[in-house]
């Protein structure tokens, strides 16, 4: 097992990714943050009061479970369904970032685009998340990313994050095949 | 968990998941997603050989809003009114793809026959067999009891419940007193002697024979509907005396705690065990637990069937 993020660098990961938001959104007005739980919402919440501090603004930040958009579900036993909250002003209009922490086939971003076409009309998508490990099966990239980590297929990636695991770190191990 | 048959097969932690799930179901379905894809592409058979509006629409309207296609099949107007067998006719559902079957059945014990004897590969669901069992419906009346009374607890630890009428015909009653008193709540059944099962006191719950002992002291009231379509005897002196002693009306209304509420499985006698100011007072959560009653069965088929089985075994 290696420490692919220590907590210092996960932290200064999420500062430079609010910066970017705000940067290429020129400001947080339009912004509305959508964390994938369960890490994801962490992230989110995480990357929203990190821009508050920036801008000095409410940020729009919640939550989007996209279990019941999965297309691999039938691949598992039946998973835990976590609670979906859209913040007051919706997605109508608005410029929805979605939030994950590892970004890897890119099959659960698919099933939050389907998740989040349900719920409304976004004027723009953008996808945020903090370690990207290659291996996409369907065309989608991330905008903003904590760190891009060349993995093979077999290695498993850990995100730990205070709120559950008592501690901020990225680990890589090897898998068993 | 492959079928769901009786609530004595649930471990407490499954018969919460449900529960949980449900809750979740239920705030999705509320907001702005009224359809999800989540079991698009998978055929349930809703086979009703006794008659049933809300449990066979219920279940319809879950596997709809989950993207499931349903087909309808009820007892008059198929072949089993022409004496077609419970094997012949799983093994037809069989052979044109059924991943479930939702089955209402006036023998005790048919969706384990059909569970047990592998005609079918599919998931059974009992809708209700004979006097036996009915768990959807004790699921969705934990569910409607912890979302008015629990105040946040994962469980139904301290309540009171009392189970009012025809215990003797009710697979409500039944798959109440397991569910409940697993989740920790104290039942009380209240029916005139003749309406109690033979062994009742061997269940986990106290019984009584004079409501207005119990009315002022229970969190909840949960009247059953007499059923006439099962009565070949006579099992109290006439209807206005049942309703005086055992009925739910304005003077015992007036006697429940404050929080307290009042249920009914449905179909209700107005004026026999409910009267129609108690059924529409505001104690009233009976057309309520028709609402949560989508939810629960959105869960239940979410948790049968949008999973691998196999894999869970597996892993």
């Amino acid at each position: 097992m290696s420490l692919a993020l220590p907590a210092p660098d996960m932290a200064r990961a999420i500062t430079r990714i609010s910066h970017e938001i705000l940067e290429r959104n020129s400001g947080s007005n339009s912004i509305t943050l959508l964390g994938i739980p369960t890490r994801g919402a962490h992230l989110a919440s995480r990357i929203a009061s990190s821009m508050r501090e920036i801008d000095g603004k409410e940020i729009q930040c919640g939550t989007l479970d996209i279990t019941l958009h999965r297309d691999d579900l039938r691949l598992r036993p039946p998973r835990a369904l976590m609670p979906t909250n859209i913040p007051a002003l919706g997605v109508e209009g608005r410029d929805v970032i979605l939030v994950d922490d590892v970004l890897f086939s890119g099959r659960t971003i698919r099933a939050a685009l389907d998740a989040l076409g349900e719920i409304g009309r976004p004027r723009s998508v953008q996808l945020a998340v903090l370690v990207d490990r290659g291996h996409r099966q369907l065309p989608i990239r991330a905008d903003y990313v904590g760190k891009n980590l060349p993995t093979s297929i077999s290695q498993v990636i850990k995100v730990h994050m205070t709120e559950l695991d008592g501690v901020d770190e990225v680990t890589l191990e090897d898998g068993d095949a | 968990m492959r079928h769901l048959l009786s609530i004595s097969d649930l471990t407490k932690v499954e018969a919460l998941s449900i529960l949980n799930t449900a809750e979740t179901l239920s705030r999705v379905s509320d907001g702005p997603m009224k359809k999800l894809p989540t079991l698009r592409g998978r055929t349930i058979v809703n086979l009703f050989a006794e008659d049933s509006t809300r449990t066979r629409i219920s279940f319809e309207a879950a596997a709809k809003r989950l993207s499931a296609d349903v087909i309808n099949f009820s007892a008059k107007g198929s072949s089993v009114s022409k004496g077609e067998s419970l094997k012949d006719t799983a093994q037809t559902l069989q052979a044109m793809g059924a991943d479930a079957v939702i089955i209402r059945h006036s023998a005790s014990g048919a969706a384990q026959t059909l569970a047990d004897n592998q005609w079918m590969s599919g998931s059974v669901i009992n809708a209700g067999d004979g006097t036996h069992e009915h768990p959807s419906q004790a699921l969705l009346d934990a569910f409607t009891i912890r979302k008015h009374l629990a105040h946040g607890n994962d469980d139904l630890t301290g309540l009171r419940v009392a189970i009012v009428g025809d215990i003797l015909h009710s697979r409500v009653a039944r798959s109440n007193v397991l569910l409940l008193t697993m989740l920790g709540a104290h039942v009380t059944l209240v029916a005139p002697p003749t309406l109690l099962p033979v062994g009742v006191e061997s269940w986990p719950v106290t019984i009584s024979y004079n409501f207005d002992d119990v009315i002022e002291s229970v969190d909840a009231v949960m009247m059953l509907r007499i059923q006439l379509e099962r009565m070949s005897e006579m099992f109290f002196p006439n209807a206005r005396e049942y309703s005086r002693y055992f009925g739910l009306n304005k003077d015992r209304l007036v006697k429940m705690k404050q929080s307290a509420i009042v249920m009914h499985p449905g179909p209700m006698n107005r004026g026999l065990e409910i009267t129609a100011d108690s059924a529409d007072s505001a104690r009233s959560v009976i057309l309520e637990q028709v609402t949560n009653g989508v939810s629960v069965r959105m869960a239940i088929l979410y948790l049968l069937l949008a999973g691998s089985q196999e894999l869970e075994i597996a892993q």
